[in-house]
């Protein structure tokens, strides 16, 4: 081989490794970019007040989002006990049971849902829920938000009930068990570490959706009592708050943020550790 | 196959296959197949790669319906009763399997051995039956302290060895063996076919090997197969040094396979 040849083979590697490797480097300190960023505005804001009162009127420096925190985790809440079981199930169907057509239109459409922007499901949620009751609710912002959970679900479950070795069914099945009673006792257990990241991970996913609740939950500058009313988070907050000509509030949409993001980072690492045990079986 | 040669006249059998076919869609694997498996002893399946061994050892507790699109002709009779036509949770009980890899379940070296038994709805004293397995399986000594550690935590002996002890919790008549000792090495192997040969009081068991050492050495009767036909079947003895069948011998002493 050529001297120049080899020189250009060296060349084209080292160039391809750098661009690879800056690409790399760029898309992690995005994350510490915006960490950082969130932290010098709005980490001054964030005191006990914060987490303990509820927002100040106009003019008024302080207050707090409390009903803002406490409002997210309720629509959390109402999204995984609306979403998850059904993404669970539709999971475990294709994987363990779906034929070849059937699995791939549910498969396709699944990707499609996962597809469609979250502004269009809050208007589905709108009419679904809200129109008809005239108002506002709480309950149709956990809608909005269980239809985002479930294809993020329903995918994640399959993966992991794929990736369960097919010996370990066939071991269950040669013992007598059913299919249901081997998906049960065996599959299920086995991915169990898996499909429960999963779901942290797509409850953490919908934590920020800020479009789908812009017109279901809607907002509240107070304390909102049971399902029916409308219902403050975080993302609406921070939308509100960020667009307000009040530099006490731009403070307080940072801080808003900060917790948001350190609501999915405790998830991730959660989840991440949920994992690492479960493996460790 | 000469009839002077069949162990039916010889010993109680258990496992009577008769005129058996089995189709993976269009395609045949296994050509009208009889076969006679006696009880308490050891059948040996050898022959070649794709030879159709494995699939009808897995006819036998019907393992193969798990598969989507495959066909079952002829009968097959355990203790005179069509098993084709028995429930099929009923029939697995009956005739356990041992497989290729060790597959334990990502539980504790107890809860592996107690499935079969929970899932049978099993109402008396697990921790006896569990022991008793393990024993039968000859590992008890080594994990008796460590009954609720991870079955995952033992060695590739150790875990075929509680797959056969779970699959005896069951107290299975059939024991049907798919290559058992192929991923492992000759020191554990030669622990498997010990514990196969002291398993012989109580239980018929059915081996698919590659190794025909292992077949020669562990099994009482041996079956050679070929292209999905059984060719020969005998006293293991007789088979490995005095085979009727041209391919037989040209099998064994290794000139193709």
């Amino acid at each position: 081989m050529s001297r120049a040849r080899l020189f250009w083979r060296k060349a084209v590697n080292n160039v391809m490794l750098t661009l690879t490797g800056v690409a790399a480097l760029g898309v992690v300190s995005v994350l510490f970019l915006i960490l950082g960023y969130l932290i010098w505005n709005g980490g001054a804001s964030l005191n006990l007040n914060f987490f303990t009162q509820l927002p100040k009127p106009v003019g008024e420096t302080g207050g707090g989002m409390a009903n803002a925190i406490v409002g997210s985790l309720k629509l959390l809440f109402l999204a995984a006990i609306m979403g998850l079981p059904v993404g669970l199930m539709a999971g475990v169907y294709l994987a363990e049971f779906g034929g070849k057509t059937f699995s791939f239109v549910i498969r396709y459409t699944t990707d499609l849902l996962n597809g469609v922007p979250s502004i269009v499901i809050g208007i589905f949620a709108y009419s679904l829920v809200v129109l008809p009751v005239k108002h506002f609710s709480t309950l149709a912002g956990g809608v909005a938000l269980a239809v985002m959970v479930i294809p993020i679900t329903v995918r994640s479950t399959e993966e992991f009930l794929r990736a369960v070795p097919g010996n370990m069914r066939e071991a269950a099945m040669a013992l007598g068990a059913s299919k249901w009673k081997t998906i049960a006792t065996v599959v299920l257990p086995a991915a169990s570490g898996g499909i429960l990241t999963g779901m942290l991970l797509s409850l953490a996913r919908v934590a920020g959706e800020t479009a789908p609740l812009l017109f279901t939950a809607f907002s509240n500058r107070f304390w909102s009592q049971g399902w029916e009313q409308p219902i403050a988070s975080l993302p609406v907050m921070i939308y509100t708050y960020a667009i307000a000509p009040y530099d006490d509030w731009h403070r307080q949409a940072w801080a808003a943020g900060l917790v948001l993001l350190g609501l999915v980072l405790v998830s991730n690492l959660g989840a991440r550790f949920i994992l690492a045990r479960t493996k460790a079986v | 196959m000469e009839k002077t040669t069949s162990p039916t006249t010889e010993h109680q059998v258990r496992l009577k296959i008769s005129d058996l076919n089995f189709f993976y869609g269009p395609k045949q694997a296994v050509f009208g197949l009889n076969l006679n498996i006696p009880t308490n002893r050891i059948t040996a399946l050898i022959g070649p790669s794709g030879c159709g061994k494995s699939t009808f050892l897995r006819t036998l507790n019907r393992m193969n319906e798990t598969i989507r699109n495959t066909r079952v002709e002829g009968a097959v009779l355990l203790d005179g009763q069509d098993i084709l036509k028995m429930d099929v949770v009923g029939l697995r009980r009956r005739v356990g399997m041992v497989f290729q890899r060790p597959n334990p379940f990502p539980k504790s070296i107890y809860d592996n051995v107690a499935y079969g038994l929970r899932i049978n709805g099993f109402k008396g004293r697990l921790d006896d039956l569990v022991e008793k397995s393990l024993r039968r399986a000859a590992l008890w000594e080594e994990v008796k302290d460590y009954l609720k550690k991870s079955a995952f935590a033992l060695s590739g002996g150790q875990q075929q060895r509680l797959c056969i002890a779970r699959a005896l919790a069951v107290d299975p008549e059939v024991l049907l063996l798919d290559e058992p000792c192929s991923a492992l090495d000759p020191v554990t192997t030669a622990k498997i076919e010990e514990l196969m040969f002291q398993l012989k009081d109580s239980c018929t068991m059915a081996i698919v090997t590659h190794n025909m050492q292992q077949a020669a050495r562990a099994s009482d009767y041996t079956a050679f197969m070929l292209d999905g036909k059984l060719i020969e079947h005998t006293e293991t003895s007789k088979l490995f040094t005095t085979p009727k069948d041209p391919r037989t011998e040209a099998y064994i002493t290794g000139r193709f396979g």
